[in-house]
C-alpha cells in the first residue's frame, strides 16, 4: 500500500461532501486524510484526499470519482513535484518550570505559540506530516491536554496550475 | 457544453443546450415549468403514483396533451415499467412518485436500472422546503437513499431550476453510460410562481462522456484479432444500448469470429447466426463457456466481466490477452485487467474497427480460425442447450418456454422475472433482433417481469409483449396487471408455475441436501417440502386471480394442452392474458457453473462434465 494525493476539483454545491464520502465508502475505499475548501473560483471547491492504496485500485478510485457528476477533474499530485501541509492545534501542559523549554521545541520546528494560560500553552504548526509528528513526539513528554489536526492540503510546484482549463470550462457553460 | 457529443441513440432528446435567448419565456407555477419541461424533452409516458407533495404536479398533468399517465398501483410497478419502457424503446423512461414511501417504494426499480444501465428519470415530490430536516409526515431523503444507486440525483427547492434539471437529468439519464437519475421537488417549488423559459442552458461542468474512440487503441485491436487464433467477440449490453447491433454483426461476418452474447445482450447477434456460440455464464451454453475459458482473445464490446460470466475470476479465459471497449472508462480493468483499453461508444467503436479490420485484410493480414472453429462446432454439436423430459404426463417448464418462443416468434418482446425461468427464457427463446429481451440481469430482481413487460407494451403497442415469469416473481408485483387491464395495455403473462422457488430450490437440491427450507409456495404448515403439494393447496389461484384484475385466466396442465393454449392467448389482444402453466418442480437448469467455482468446472447437466481434451495450448 501507498499513499497517494489527490487533488479534486468540485462543483461548490450542496451534497457533494457527501456523494464522495458515500462513494469511499461504499467501493471499499479508505481515506486517510480529506480536507474541503474554497479556490478561486466561488463556484468550484477543491478537496485534498489522501488514499492509501495499490496502484490498480487507485486507478478505480480516481475512475469512479470522475464518474460523479459534480466533479470536474481529478490530479494525483506527486509528493515530490507539490507542496503539502496540515495544521495542528495543539495544548501542552506548561508552568512556570517548562514553559521555556516548550516554547524552544515550538520555535524549534518554527511553529507559533497562539495562547498561554498558567498551566498550558497552545500551538500552532504548519508543515508535511512528517515534521508535524516529529514536534508532538518533542512535545509529548510534557503531557498533550488535547489536539487537533487539518487534513493536508497539496499544490503543485512551479507556475502551472491545474484549475486553469478546468475553469475555462466552467465559464464555457455557464 | 459543446463539448456534449452524443450518438444519435443516446443522445436523441431536444434537451440539448442551445445558445441565444430562450424562445418561450412564460409566467407560471413550478408545477407547471415541470410539465412543460418534460413536454419540452420529449416524455411521452409517464408511470407513477400521486400522492401530497407531489399533488400540484398531478394538476397541469391532467391537462397535458402529450405526456400520457399511466397510474400503476405499486411505485415499484412505476419503476419497472420505466425500466421496460426505456429498454423496448431505446428512450428514457420515466416514473413519478410522492415523497416519503412513495419514493422508497421506487428504489428496487432504481438500484436494478442502475444495475443495468437503463436510462431513466424519476421524479419524486418532497415536503417542502422549509420542513425538509424535520422529520416532517411522509418526509424521506431520496437524494440521500439513493445517492448510490443513481447516476445522478437532484433536490429542487428553487421553481426557476425546475426546467434546467430537468433538461441535464434527461441528457445525464440518456448519454454516456446510460442510467437512472432522480429528481426530488419540494413540494413548495411546485407551487410557487416561476419563469417557465426554454429552450435552457444546462450546467454540467464534470460531465463530457467520451464516445469517440483512441484511434491508435482501434489500430491495435485489429491487430490484435487478425493475428489471434481463438478469438471471441464477448458483446454485453452496451452494444445493444449504443444501436450497434448492425456494426456488431459486419464486424462478426468481417472477420468470422465467434460471438457470445451476455443476459444483457441477448437479441444484439441473432440466435440463429452459425457465428453465434449462445450465452456465457453461470447457465451459459457449453460452447460459449468453454470458448472464453480457451480463447486467446477476449474482445470484449460493452460488457463488464461480471462475476456471474467470469466466475472464479483469477482462473477465467487464462489464456487469453483482453481488448476491452466501454463507454465507461470505471468498467475497463476493474476485474479483469485490459491490454488494449477502448472507451467510446459501441457504435463508434465498431465502425472504426471495421475500417481498421478492413486495413488489416487488405495489408494481407487475416485471421484464421479454422482450428478454432473445428473445436467450436465439436462443442456445439456435443453440448447443444437441452433439457430432460418432464415425467410422462407432465409440463416441463423448459418446453413451455420454448413452444412460447416458437410459436410467438422473434418480433416479440419478452420480459422475464428472476430465477429458474428466467435462465430457460434466455436459453430456448431466439432472439434474432435487439429490444425484444428485457430482463434483471445486474439486480436479479424477482417481480420485475409484469411491469416491465407493461412498460414495454406501453412503449411498443404495435409488439406482442410477453412476461415469462415465476409462480414466486409473479406474487410481488402481479398487481399490475390491472393497471393493464384498465389502461388497455394487453400483456400476455405465462406463469410457469412449480409451487416453488425454483431456482432456490435447484441450490437446495445440490448444495443443501434436498432441504428445501421455505422454497415450496403452495403448502400448507404441514408440507415436508419434498411431496408435490396436495389439489386444492392451489393458492393463490392464479386463474381467479387474474379474472379478479381484468384479465383471462388460462391454465394448462397437460403437454398436449400445451399449443392450443398458446394460440388461444395469441388470439386475444383486447385484454391481459395470464397462463397458469403447471409444471413440474424438479427441473433444474443446466448448464450450470456453481457459484464461486471455476467455470472450467462447467456441468453439462447434472454430474456430466464436458470432455474438452486438453490439447488446446
Amino acid at each position: 500500500m501507498s499513499k497517494h494525493t489527490l487533488s479534486v476539483l468540485v462543483e461548490n454545491k450542496p451534497g457533494v461532501l457527501a456523494r464522495i464520502a458515500a462513494l469511499f465508502s461504499r467501493r471499499g475505499f479508505n481515506i486517510d486524510s480529506l480536507a474541503v475548501g474554497p479556490t478561486e473560483h466561488p463556484d468550484i471547491s477543491r478537496m485534498t484526499i489522501v488514499v492509501n492504496v495499490e496502484d490498480l485500485p487507485l486507478e478505480q478510485v480516481t475512475k469512479q470519482l470522475n464518474k460523479l457528476i459534480n466533479v470536474i477533474k481529478i490530479v494525483e499530485l506527486d509528493q515530490s513535484a507539490a507542496i503539502q501541509r496540515e495544521l495542528v492545534l495543539v495544548k501542552v501542559r506548561a508552568d512556570n518550570e517548562t514553559r521555556s523549554q516548550v516554547v524552544e521545541i515550538v520555535q524549534l520546528f518554527r511553529a507559533k505559540t497562539v495562547d498561554v494560560s498558567p498551566d498550558a500553552v497552545t500551538i500552532e504548526a504548519t508543515g508535511s506530516s512528517d515534521k508535524l509528528e516529529a514536534m508532538l513526539r518533542m512535545l509529548e513528554p510534557y503531557g498533550i491536554k488535547e489536539l487537533v489536526q487539518s487534513g493536508l492540503v497539496a499544490i503543485g510546484r512551479g507556475a502551472r496550475s491545474i484549475t486553469d482549463r478546468s475553469l475555462r470550462a466552467l465559464d464555457r457553460s455557464a | 457544453m459543446t463539448e456534449h457529443t452524443a450518438s444519435p441513440r443516446r443522445g436523441d432528446h431536444p434537451a440539448a443546450p442551445s445558445q441565444g435567448t430562450p424562445a418561450v419565456v412564460e409566467t407560471m407555477t413550478g408545477a407547471q415549468s415541470l410539465i412543460r419541461s418534460l413536454e419540452a424533452v420529449g416524455a411521452e409516458t409517464i408511470f407513477g403514483i400521486p400522492g401530497g407533495a407531489i399533488l400540484p404536479a398531478y394538476d397541469p398533468l391532467m391537462d397535458s396533451v402529450k405526456v400520457r399517465h399511466i397510474l400503476v398501483r405499486h411505485e415499484q410497478g412505476a419503476g419497472h415499467a420505466a425500466t421496460g419502457y426505456a429498454q423496448a424503446t431505446g428512450k428514457v423512461g420515466v416514473c413519478m412518485a410522492t415523497s416519503g414511501p412513495g419514493a422508497t417504494n421506487l428504489v428496487t426499480p432504481i438500484a436494478d436500472a442502475y444495475m443495468d444501465s437503463v436510462p431513466m428519470v424519476a421524479i419524486t415530490g418532497q415536503v417542502a422546503s422549509k420542513a425538509i430536516g424535520t422529520d416532517a409526515f411522509q418526509e424521506a431523503d431520496i437524494c440521500g437513499i439513493t445517492m448510490p444507486i443513481t447516476k445522478h440525483n437532484f433536490l429542487v427547492t428553487n421553481p426557476a431550476e425546475i426546467p434546467r434539471v430537468i433538461a441535464e437529468a434527461f441528457h445525464i439519464a440518456a448519454t454516456g453510460r446510460p442510467g437512472p437519475v432522480l429528481v426530488d421537488i419540494a413540494k413548495d417549488a411546485l407551487q410557487a410562481t416561476t419563469v417557465f423559459r426554454w429552450p435552457v442552458e444546462t450546467s454540467l461542468p464534470g460531465y463530457r462522456p467520451v464516445t469517440k474512440p483512441h484511434a491508435k487503441q482501434i489500430r491495435e485491436a485489429a491487430k490484435l484479432l487478425v493475428t489471434a487464433k481463438r478469438p471471441v467477440l464477448y458483446v454485453g449490453g452496451g452494444v445493444l444500448k449504443a444501436g450497434a447491433t448492425a456494426e456488431l454483426r459486419i464486424l462478426a461476418e468481417l472477420t468470422g469470429a465467434p460471438v457470445v452474447t451476455t443476459l444483457m445482450a441477448l437479441g444484439a447477434f441473432p440466435d440463429s447466426h452459425p457465428q453465434h456460440l449462445g450465452m456465457p455464464g453461470m447457465h451459459g451454453s457449453v460452447p460459449a463457456v468453454t470458448a472464453l475459458q480457451k480463447s486467446d482473445l477476449l474482445f470484449t464490446l460493452g460488457a463488464r466481466f461480471d462475476d456471474r460470466v467470469t466466475g472464479k475470476l483469477d482462473s477465467f479465459a487464462p489464456l487469453a490477452k483482453v481488448v476491452h471497449a466501454d463507454i465507461d472508462p470505471a468498467e475497463i480493468g476493474k476485474n479483469r485487467p485490459a491490454d488494449v483499453p477502448i472507451v467510446g461508444d459501441a457504435r463508434e467503436v465498431l465502425a472504426d474497427l471495421i475500417v481498421a479490420v478492413q486495413t488489416e485484410h487488405e495489408a494481407g493480414h487475416r485471421g484464421d480460425y479454422t482450428d478454432w472453429w473445428v473445436k467450436l462446432n465439436d462443442w456445439k454439436k456435443t453440448y447443444p442447450l437441452g433439457y430432460e423430459p418432464a415425467p410422462e404426463g407432465e409440463l416441463s417448464p423448459q418446453q413451455v418456454i420454448e413452444r412460447i418462443g416458437q410459436l410467438v416468434g422473434p418480433d416479440a418482446v419478452y420480459a422475464a422475472g428472476v430465477g429458474q425461468h428466467q435462465m430457460w427464457a434466455s436459453q430456448f427463446i431466439n432472439y434474432e433482433k435487439p429490444a425484444t429481451w428485457l430482463n434483471s440481469g445486474g439486480a436479479g430482481t424477482m417481480g420485475y417481469a409484469v411491469p416491465a413487460a407493461m412498460g414495454a407494451k406501453a412503449g411498443r403497442p404495435d409488439l406482442a409483449v410477453w412476461a415469462i415469469d415465476g409462480d414466486g416473481c409473479f406474487q410481488m408485483t402481479n398487481q399490475e396487471l390491472v393497471t393493464c387491464a384498465l389502461n388497455n395495455i394487453p400483456i400476455k403473462v405465462a406463469v410457469i408455475n412449480n409451487g416453488s422457488l425454483g431456482m432456490v430450490r435447484q441450490w437446495q437440491t445440490l448444495f443443501y441436501n434436498q432441504r428445501y427450507s421455505n422454497t415450496v409456495l403452495h403448502s400448507g404448515p404441514e408440507h415436508d417440502g419434498i411431496a408435490k403439494p396436495a389439489q386444492g393447496t392451489r393458492i393463490p389461484d392464479f386463474v381467479l386471480l387474474s379474472e379478479a384484475m381484468g384479465c383471462v385466466g388460462l391454465r394448462c396442465e397437460r403437454p398436449e394442452d400445451l399449443d392450443a393454449v398458446i394460440k388461444q392467448a395469441m388470439e386475444i389482444n383486447d385484454r391481459p392474458v395470464v397462463i397458469d402453466f403447471i409444471v413440474h418442480q424438479d427441473a433444474m437448469v443446466w448448464p450450470m457453473v456453481a457459484a464461486g467455482t471455476s467455470n472450467d468446472e462447467i456441468l453439462f447437466a447434472r454430474g456430466i462434465r464436458p470432455d474438452f481434451g486438453d490439447d488446446l495450448d
